[in-house]
């Protein structure tokens, strides 16, 4: 293979449209005839519905229809499908499209009004007459598994859905012949993804073919459709999903929402197309977040400080259902031992029902849960045995020699996790290199010398990527010469259309400018599943390098034949398949797919398929595991507890690169996600269930002020797993960012400060922390 | 709703419009002149998706009537540059990739297209203050600004 594009950091092929207005994202999808909706929620987190009375909203200027789940009836009002079913879930825990008894959040959708602009539903809202008994809440997940408790639900007799386990070795008898064990609890706050662009659905019956066009801003088109095919007891290609251009998903948007079955089956029982767009407030309250977990955890270590075993619980609250099953806690429990070779863990997570907006994963999807635990608990023993954080960290890392090294722990469908390849501890001395550690000292003295506190954070993670079964790719060369790649694979700007044209247009021996890739829409592509769990690069990357070979492969056999020339002496350049030291010995690839695209009475080379075109899909079984290495400096105003994070630095192994720009754009993405995390991003309830946090003036992003420059530096292990030795990129960012501020944090504040365990760290927090060391 | 009858320029066309006075510009903007690059993250002034430059100074599409547009002078994204003929400034984040999914993009492109008419030479911290109405999720904003630094060179021909 050629390596003109694949590594190369060439400009997006999506950027001119994105650059100057010409997107498409759902809202700004307009058709004939278009009504628009607004949805009543619940204003409870927990209540039984009495009564919902339209009279006085239906009779409202623009008001066209008022739907409850009773009058949506024909269409079957039952819970929606569970995207991933688990054994531990003996009966799905999801809501309807629209709830007709019983409420269990704030925002749980009862009504939707349509009328002729959304201002005039929104209007209509108002008018609805609603009678709510409220029940008891139960807004906290700790307070959920206490005896006694309310019932997130009803009719549930506990609010503990489940509990996970994960263990491995011989845990007592590594504890009982360890040299030290510490205990610590953590509290982690994760907050909400708060893509940019909210969700949105535009549904449309065509009423003469019978089918169901949705446009959805959605991670997984495919799964809508096949859930929503399945609740409306149609056949899938009786639906066309899909996703255009969607601002950003981050892992909420992964799921099937209530909204976009009830969009659905309004159009259907309007027979006008609908549309919804989500306003902030809406996504404050209705789209999934990912919760609190609480770790209670013990870790054994030697004398040397190096990490022997963990074992303890974690109390996950999964909000007020389970729509994708145990995809988050169980995520989070598949992460350990992270990048640690421990002879025995044991950990359990009990899964909670409560009464607020249900969880679901966000960038890192509990894996930054573990890590930030992980990465304490090396900071404990630190601490404690007055050990360098480094030190602690080398000792205890798989080993470059041990892999493939197999942890112990199981994946999410119960394989063993095994490691691919990789040094980590190379990663970790690459990104103390590159901060300059060895000077923390003195840059500590200085900025004491201006009053301010500085401290030195560090953090690392092993993420599991390229998740299967797979994605698949068509590419298809056209009698224009044009290549096109069509794939399910969706994007939300993670630029997947130039990455995928990289690799078709290296296999293929083509310009970049002549390949377009269309994904995401199930009448252009039959398959896909969700662009998750850094899962693209490797499964629809590898895909469309699987798919490109086969169609080179059927051109250099026709180009053999028409230039009589050995298959073996042909290449493929410049868009046409020519003999090795005679370029002018050739034939364009246009002409090969001419001829391959049949005309009528000529008959095509015997022994060929028509159409110069083949698909691909890789069987991704196994796992590319990337890593890396984070390292941060913050400055602390101890008069404030303002903090500023003054350096930070990334090493990070995802394999071989195909467009290092885009990589790191997926990097340092990832880490601000994680700084916010760590010191901004809070989404508060009361204790009614009642959120404190519906705007961006009081849930607070990362700015553009408040950000640092993040320096990037990539070893490249090439997995030996895909066809292209590529790892995911997406999540590694973020997965250990928040331990790393974090680590900073309490570097800063002393050795005798309290030990940091929770996240988010507002500034009156680390005020109260310096005023606590200084007594 | 009482409708207004209203007279602005936008990207250098003259408007006249009948707009419900409660109509913000934001959606005036996209619905009734079909000029969708203009985006709504938050429609409460903060995620600064909907900027728009109104009589030369960026304003937030969101917070502002279409009424209260009447005389004025807006400009939008769809005025910077075509895809075949990128703007400086356009062509600076795309080299810097400095966009992602591409939905705070306009509201970038417009703060900052309002920041170097003003200033020809912004310093990084001048650049981060001015994008600090400007939330983006995908990028972590260092990108943003290298591209904000390269465009203001560009146009100062040092480069
Ligand atoms: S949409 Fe106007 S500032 Fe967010
Ligand atoms: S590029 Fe996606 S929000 Fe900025």
């Amino acid at each position: 293979m050629s390596t003109r594009y694949f590594g190369a950091a060439v400009p997006r092929l999506e950027d001119p449209r994105l650059l100057t207005g010409k997107g498409t994202y759902v809202d700004d999808i307009v058709l004939p005839g278009m009504l628009h909706a607004a949805f009543l929620r619940s204003s409870v987190a927990h209540g039984r519905i009495r009564r919902v009375d339209a009279t006085a909203a239906l009779s409202m200027p623009g008001v066209r229809a008022v739907y409850t789940m009773a009058d949506l009836g024909g269409f079957g009002a039952r819970p929606m499908p569970a995207m991933a079913p688990h054994p531990l879930l003996k009966t799905p825990i999801t809501c309807s499209p629209l709830a007709s008894d019983e409420v269990c959040y704030v925002g749980e959708a009862i009504a939707m009004v349509l009328a002729d602009s959304r201002a005039e539903a929104e209007d209509a809202l108002g008018a609805i007459e609603l009678d709510i008994e409220h029940l008891p809440v139960v807004a906290d997940a700790r307070q959920g598994v206490a005896a006694g408790a309310p019932r997130a639900h009803s009719g549930r007799d506990s609010n503990v859905i489940a509990t996970l386990r994960g263990s491995h070795g011989d845990v007592d008898a590594v504890f009982a012949a360890a040299a030290h064990r510490f205990s610590e609890t953590f509290e982690i706050h994760r907050g909400g993804c708060h893509s940019m662009e909210c969700r949105g659905v535009v549904a449309a019956p065509e009423p003469r073919s019978g089918e169901l066009s949705l446009w959805t801003s959605s991670q997984s088109p495919y799964m809508v459709r096949r859930h929503l095919a399945t609740y409306l007891g149609r056949d899938e290609a009786d639906i066309r999903v899909t996703a255009p251009d969607v601002g950003g998903g981050f892992g909420p948007k992964a799921n099937v929402y209530p909204e976009e079955f009830a969009v659905a089956l309004a159009a259907l029982a309007c027979g006008h197309p609908v549309k919804w767009i989500e306003d902030r407030q809406e996504h404050f309250l209705a789209t999934t977040q990912q919760r609190d977990q609480f770790w209670s955890l013990e870790v054994a270590c030697d004398a040397a400080g190096r990490m022997l075993g963990v074992r303890g619980r974690c109390i996950h609250d999964n909000g007020a259902y389970a729509p994708y099953g145990l995809i988050l806690p169980a995520t989070a429990l598949a992460s350990f031992p992270g990048p640690y070779a421990l002879a025995a863990f044991d950990l359990s997570i009990d899964v909670v029902l409560t009464n607020l907006v249900p969880t679901s994963p966000v960038r890192g999807a509990g894996r930054p849960n573990a890590a930030f635990v992980l990465e304490r608990l090396a900071d404990t023993i630190a601490r404690r045995l007055n050990l360098p954080r480094e030190e602690v960290r080398r000792r205890s890392f798989v080993r470059a020699e041990q892999m493939p090294y197999v942890t112990g722990g199981k994946m999410r469908d119960g394989s063993p996790v095994a490691y691919d390849s990789g040094d980590y501890a190379k990663a970790l001395s690459l990104v103390l290199e590159k901060i300059d550690a060895a000077g923390f000292a003195r840059r500590r003295a200085e900025a004491a010398a201006r009053g301010r506190l500085l401290g030195f954070g560090l953090a690392s993670c092993v993420e599991d990527t390229g998740l299967g079964p797979f994605e698949g790719a068509s590419v298809r060369v056209t009698p224009a010469g044009k290549v096109v790649v069509t794939t399910g694979a969706a994007s939300q700007g993670q630029g997947h259309a130039t990455t995928l044209a990289q690799i078709a247009a290296d296999a293929l021996g083509v310009d970049l400018s002549q390949v377009t890739v269309k994904a995401a829409d199930s009448r252009v592509f039959p398959l896909g599943i969700s662009t998750i769990a850094s899962r693209v690069a490797v499964t629809a990357g590898s895909s469309v390098e699987i798919a490109a070979r086969k169609v080179r492969d059927k051109a250099i056999k026709i180009a053999a034949h028409m230039l009589e020339a050995g298959e073996h002496d042909l290449e493929l350049e410049n868009g046409q398949v020519r003999v090795v030291g005679v370029p002018d010995m050739n034939v364009a690839l246009s002409t090969i797919a001419r001829i391959l695209s049949g005309s009528a009475g000529v008959p095509i080379p015997a022994g060929v398929e028509p159409d110069l075109a083949a698909t691909g899909y890789f069987e991704a079984n196994q796992l590319a595991f990337a890593y890396g290495s984070q390292a941060c400096e913050v400055e602390i105003d101890p008069e404030t507890g303002d903090c500023r994070i003054t350096r930070y630095v990334v090493a990070h192994d995802c394999g071989r690169l195909i467009n290092p720009m885009i990589v790191d754009g997926q990097i340092r993405g990832g880490v601000v996600h994680g700084i916010g995390n760590a010191l901004f991003e809070h989404m508060r309830h009361d204790e009614a269930g009642q959120p404190l946090t519906a705007t961006f003036a009081d849930y607070l992003l990362p700015g553009a002020a408040e950000m640092p420059d993040i320096e990037i530096h990539h070893i490249e292990t090439p997995s030996p797993r895909n066809p292209i030795g590529a790892k995911g990129a997406g999540e590694g960012g973020t997965i250990p960012a928040a331990a790393c501020v974090i680590s900073a944090i309490q570097d800063a504040l002393g050795p005798t400060a309290p030990f940091v365990t929770m996240h988010p760290v507002s500034p009156e927090q680390i005020v109260e922390w310096i005023d606590q060391t200084r007594k | 709703m009482s409708a207004r009858k209203i007279n602005l320029t936008v990207n250098g066309r003259a408007v006249e419009a009948e707009v419900e006075a409660r109509v913000n510009l934001a959606d005036f903007l996209r619905q009734t002149l079909a000029l969708t690059g203009t985006h709504l993250g938050c429609e409460h002034g903060v995620c600064g998706a909907c900027t728009v430059i109104v009589d030369g100074r960026p304003a937030r599409a969101c917070l502002m009537l279409a009424v209260q547009a009447d005389g004025a002078k807006v400009e939008t994204v769809e005025s910077l540059g075509t895809p075949e003929a990128l703007s400086e400034l356009q062509l600076a984040f795309r080299d810097r990739h400095a966009l992602q999914c591409g939905f705070c993009t306009p509201g970038m492109l417009m703060t900052i297209e309002a920041l170097l008419r003003v200033e020809a030479a912004p310093t990084r911290e001048q650049i981060r203050d001015v994008l600090s109405g400007n939330l983006c999720r995908c990028t972590g904003y260092q990108a943003i600004v290298d591209a904000a630094l390269d465009a203001a060179e560009a146009r100062r021909g040092t480069r």
